[in-house]
């Protein structure tokens, strides 16, 4: 979350309305419905008694251990998004299915996951901790993985025609073609992407770490969990210090994973012309120029590398073409037939016993489910103006002044990288003696978590506005609102609405977290779908946990689909600046 | 041909067609019945303006793509999947950005399984050949565009291709460099220093074809198809200055503009097959150029004494591809006429020149009405509607029928463009709707019968 979407990321511009569309809303139904039944049908005892402490000295083992679980969550994803772009790259029907399920995934509320995904795995590992450690890399897995899949897959996508041709011609196999072509194109985004699944996992970390479920306690030992326990207990000096390590830990990686790996990317750019804000990293430098290294890489690395290359050359010889044969063809056209009705049977399946779970709700609960989403709309509504209100003036002035951009990029950068929920107990408290409670409170969390996107957006377009036209403005002598209306305004567009697009996204996720806070050991609750769904996970109601769920994935997407991506589109057309 | 034909053959194109299907179900013809040898020994130029389907040719010769009819033969055995003898060049180098030189130039004998030592051997040798020595360790994008296609030959020499294909290897260079690179790659097949034994060019620049080939194949457009096949029996570093060379170089440009002349060296009439052309293209094919260029191109021609078209294309150092769609638009509203590569104005085209601006205007107006029948046809519309609006998909949807989606596209530009000049009707980009600027008065509607 701290680095601006535009262009290297890739979220956006995926197709228009399709067949599939109608097999997606079964799709959202069925699939938010066999996370919640897992959840219904657990029942067990568990048994460990885990203790979350708040002491200084438990805090470098708490760190170690969430690091573990991030790193652990961080490669599976990496590994997921490999093998599912992958395959949806190469099969044509497999993409036809796997590309609008990544978009229903990507819609659900990663806490909706939480309770069936927990309570399935320790239902496998019973009063074992181990279940529950796996299910919170899970947890973090489904938050860190849909955005680095969609990037890669778009790389993939969009990779020139004549260097697919050069590899096919020049005979590379599979196994080379993935590593001198397929990976290196889509490494940019996929880092880009990592940044942000990593500001992604560390915003849900109190959550996950500390959930609980009607009476039963799910804690881990962990940063998370620290800051959630010192948060309940109202101890500032925990709190402080575990933000202050949070931060530390948050810039550290930045510094030595980050950078180095984004300025290493550098090299990777399809363009053949140089440009000129080439991002740099000390440690890369260093690393680059250090003889230990290169002796490594000479000793160890190349030949490592050779003996694969030459093993696998030897092991599957030039490429056999895929030749017009029928028989190919025939057995190709059966995997793809059995492949979809399995889909199609899933879907069915879950469609029905989504039926039957939904059925035991009333009449009450929908309209309640319906009030709350209406209530969450219009505070997400509130939160993006709010936030629209001072990030376009503020970034604008930031864009505009290079020097004042030196200067307070990396701060807002920084601010922006802390994860909002862990500030949210410290502003809730000021929140509820100000007065006003969390039904305003919550909007204000949700800014917290939301407006840098749009500032960093915003900063990005008003960098982008060429001097030439700033200077036909001053020579036209436009007054102020004149040059606003006509240049600004337009310029920043298409980075506006990018921006709003995420935060849109994410101001919908942070309304479960921030709808519902448990603080000062009692539960806060106000109004509202996130609150809804945070409810009916604490109290094991999984009817109302399916319908809420449902009704907010199928919010973000109709939304996207109706009002963003048109507009999207219209930025891309009309206000492209092309210069 | 029959005489010749005692050399070994390598590939063979045996009636060979393309044709992608649409979304729509109509079948888009790129390439229709190519019969084609590629003989040991010889440089073969594959000539053609863009849309001539060349590339496709080349790259169906390459096993890249099959054909939809026909077949391909490579050493009297039918072509199935890639052709293991051929290695391209390509127009846009297609250089693996993150590989440094040698890595490019060692990839595809990587792929063949050859061991690391004599690999890296071979490579270096072939970066030698081609002059690349001293940047064996440079990333690509440290190249200028010369080095990188140096780089884009190394590669493809290096895995000794019985046939080198190059896809417009010259036309991202500049003139000099370009220059340069012809004559050295000259210099390596005259003196035998590279094993390939034939070389397939496909340009769009006759005296690039002329320079090098021993044979050129002259390709038409809509859709693709031999116009003519030129030997070439010049001796090598030709004279670009040499009346032999400038005939053969007129020759060509006759046949080119001219789309009734089939060359006198043609002698197989099996190759232009007449009947399947009398279903004519409904629409004109209106090549993309602004009524701008066409009236700078009036302007040249007047008072001028030399009417021969390829003179006047070396003065303006304009390669064919960028001339003759001005002079086709030129004709198409018969501002100009051509009779064997000479051009000359027309009196509509004196009548041009003199006027003033309005006045130019309302010529081009009446000549598009009275021409251009997409021009008519979205004019008729236009009358019909009440509000006088049509969106564009109608049109493309109409231009489809005939034309790929990406060729209607630029179809609808050109319309749009024409007609914008004429101030025949306005366009909204964003809403994408053609439109009358005013609603006439039913006595200013010109004279047509109304249905």
């Amino acid at each position: 979350m701290t680095r601006s979407l535009t262009p290297n990321n890739q979220t956006l511009g995926r197709a228009n309305w399709t067949l599939q569309d109608g097999l997606l809303i079964l799709a959202i139904i069925s699939l938010i419905l066999v996370i919640v039944k897992t959840a219904s049908h657990f029942s067990g005892p568990y048994s460990t008694d885990l203790k979350i402490e708040t002491s200084l000295s438990v805090l470098p083992g708490y760190t170690v251990q969430t690091l573990l679980r991030m790193t652990l969550a961080y490669f599976l994803s990496l590994l997921f998004t490999l093998v599912y772009s992958y395959a949806a790259y190469r099969s044509r029907v497999a993409a036809q299915i796997l590309i609008p399920l990544l978009d229903i995934l990507q819609s659900i509320p990663v806490l909706s996951f939480l309770p069936g995904v927990s309570l399935a795995l320790i239902a496998l590992f019973p009063g074992q901790r181990i279940g529950v450690e796996i299910s919170a890399v899970v947890l973090i897995f489904t938050g860190m993985t849909w955005n680095m899949t969609f990037s890669f897959y778009q790389s993939l996508c969009g990779i020139p025609r004549e260097l697919k041709e050069a590899s096919r011609i020049y005979r590379l196999n599979l196994w080379q073609e993935f590593w001198t072509l397929e990976l290196p194109a889509g490494i940019i985004g996929l880092i880009w992407n990592s940044v942000m699944s990593w500001a992604g996992g560390w915003f849900f970390l109190m959550a996950i770490e500390s959930f609980t479920l009607q009476d039963k306690d799910f804690r881990l030992p962990g940063l998370g969990s620290f800051l959630a326990k010192a948060a309940k207990e109202q101890d500032f000096w925990a709190i402080s210090w575990g933000l202050v390590v949070l931060i530390g830990v948050i810039v550290l990686i930045d510094f030595f994973v980050w950078r180095p790996l984004i300025a290493w990317a550098e090299k990777f750019k399809v363009e053949m012309i140089e440009s000129q804000n080439v991002p740099q990293s000390w440690i890369l430098d260093f690393l680059r120029r250090s003889p230990t290294m290169r002796v490594l890489s000479e000793r160890l690395w190349m030949p490592l590398q050779q003996a694969v290359d030459e093993g696998l050359v030897r092991a599957f010889p030039v490429r056999t073409l895929p030749s017009n044969s029928p028989g190919r063809s025939q057995v190709v056209r059966w995997v793809n037939w059995l492949f979809m009705s399995g889909v199609a049977f899933i879907v069915l399946w879950g469609t029905w016993e989504a039926v039957l779970l939904l059925r035991l709700l009333n009449w009450d609960d929908w309209r309640h489910v319906i009030v709350a989403a209406i209530v969450t709309a219009l505070r997400v509504t509130c939160a993006i103006i709010l936030s629209l209100a001072w990030t376009v003036p503020v970034g604008v002035m930031i864009g505009r002044n290079p020097r004042l951009a030196q200067l307070l990029q990396p701060l807002v950068q920084i601010a922006a990288s802390v994860p909002a929920t862990a500030i949210f107990p410290v502003l809730l408290i000021g929140l509820i003696r100000v007065g006003g409670g969390l039904d305003i409170g919550s909007v204000a969390l949700m800014m917290l978590g939301t407006m840098w996107y749009i500032l960093f957006n915003v900063i990005a377009g008003a960098q982008a506005i060429p001097g030439d036209l700033l200077e036909a403005a001053m020579i036209y002598k436009l007054s102020r609102w004149q040059r606003w209306k006509t240049l600004i305004l337009p310029g920043i567009f298409p980075y506006l609405i990018t921006g709003i697009i995420t935060a849109v996204g994410g101001a919908w996720n942070a309304s479960i977290v921030s709808e519902y806070v448990t603080f000062k050991k009692q539960v806060i609750t106000t109004t509202g779908l996130g609150a809804t769904i945070s409810e009916a996970t604490a109290q094991g109601n999984f009817g109302l946990l399916l319908a809420a769920t449902m009704v907010m994935s199928l919010l973000v997407v109709l939304t996207n689909r109706l009002v963003w991506r048109p507009l999207y589109r219209l930025a891309q057309e009309k206000y492209q600046l092309l210069i | 041909m029959v005489v010749q034909a005692a050399k070994s053959r390598i590939v063979r194109l045996e009636g060979v067609s393309k044709a992608y299907e649409q979304p729509n179900g109509q079948a888009i013809s790129i390439i229709d019945d190519i019969n084609l040898e590629l003989r040991s020994g010889e440089i073969v130029a594959l000539l053609g303006p863009s849309g001539s389907g060349k590339s496709t040719l080349m790259r169906m010769i390459a096993g890249l793509i099959p054909p939809t009819q026909g077949q391909v033969i490579y050493h009297d055995r039918p072509l199935i999947g890639l052709n293991p003898g051929v290695a391209i060049v390509f127009q846009s180098f297609a250089l693996y950005p993150w590989l440094t030189v040698l890595e490019n130039v060692e990839l595809g004998l990587k792929a063949k399984g050859e061991n690391s030592d004599p690999r890296r051997q071979k490579a270096l040798r072939m970066i030698d050949i081609i002059g690349l020595d001293g940047f064996e360790n440079a990333y690509p994008k440290e190249l200028s565009g010369g080095m990188r296609q140096r780089v884009g030959f190394a590669r493809a020499l290096a895995v000794e291709p019985e046939l080198l294909c190059m896809d417009e290897p010259f036309s991202a260079l500049d003139v000099l460099t370009a220059e340069n690179l012809r004559f050295e790659l000259l210099d390596l097949w005259i003196e035998h220093r590279i094993p390939t034994k034939a070389i397939l060019i496909v340009t769009h620049s006759i005296e690039e074809a002329v320079i090098l080939a021993d044979r050129i194949i002259v390709l038409g457009r809509n859709p693709g198809r031999i116009r003519a096949e030129l030997p070439v029996t010049l001796p090598h570093y030709r004279d670009r200055k040499s009346p032999s060379f400038q005939a053969l170089v007129d020759q060509v440009y006759k046949i080119l503009t001219n789309p009734e002349i089939l060359a006198e060296a043609h002698q197989e009439p099996t190759t232009v097959s007449q009947p399947e052309r009398s279903t004519p293209a409904k629409y004109q094919s209106l090549p993309q150029v602004r009524i701008g260029s066409i009236a700078g191109l009036l302007e040249l021609l007047e008072d001028r004494q030399n009417k021969d078209l390829y003179r006047l294309a070396q003065e303006l150092l304009l390669e064919v591809d960028d001339i003759l769609p001005i002079v086709e638009g030129a004709k198409l509203m018969d501002f100009v006429k051509l009779a064997e590569g000479d051009i000359s104005l027309t009196p509509i085209g004196q009548e041009f020149i003199g006027g003033s601006i309005d006045d130019r205007k309302l010529l081009v107006r009446a000549q598009l009405t009275a021409h251009i029948r997409l021009v008519q046809q979205i004019c008729n519309i236009l009358q019909a509607k009440r509000n006088h609006r049509i969106a564009e998909e109608l049109i493309l949807d109409i231009l489809e029928k005939n034309f790929s989606p990406r060729e209607a596209k630029r179809q609808l530009q050109t319309v749009i463009d024409w007609g914008r000049y004429a101030e025949l009707y306005s366009y909204n980009e964003p809403a994408g709707e053609i439109f009358l600027e005013q609603v006439p008065d039913d006595n200013e509607v010109e004279v047509e019968t109304p249905v």
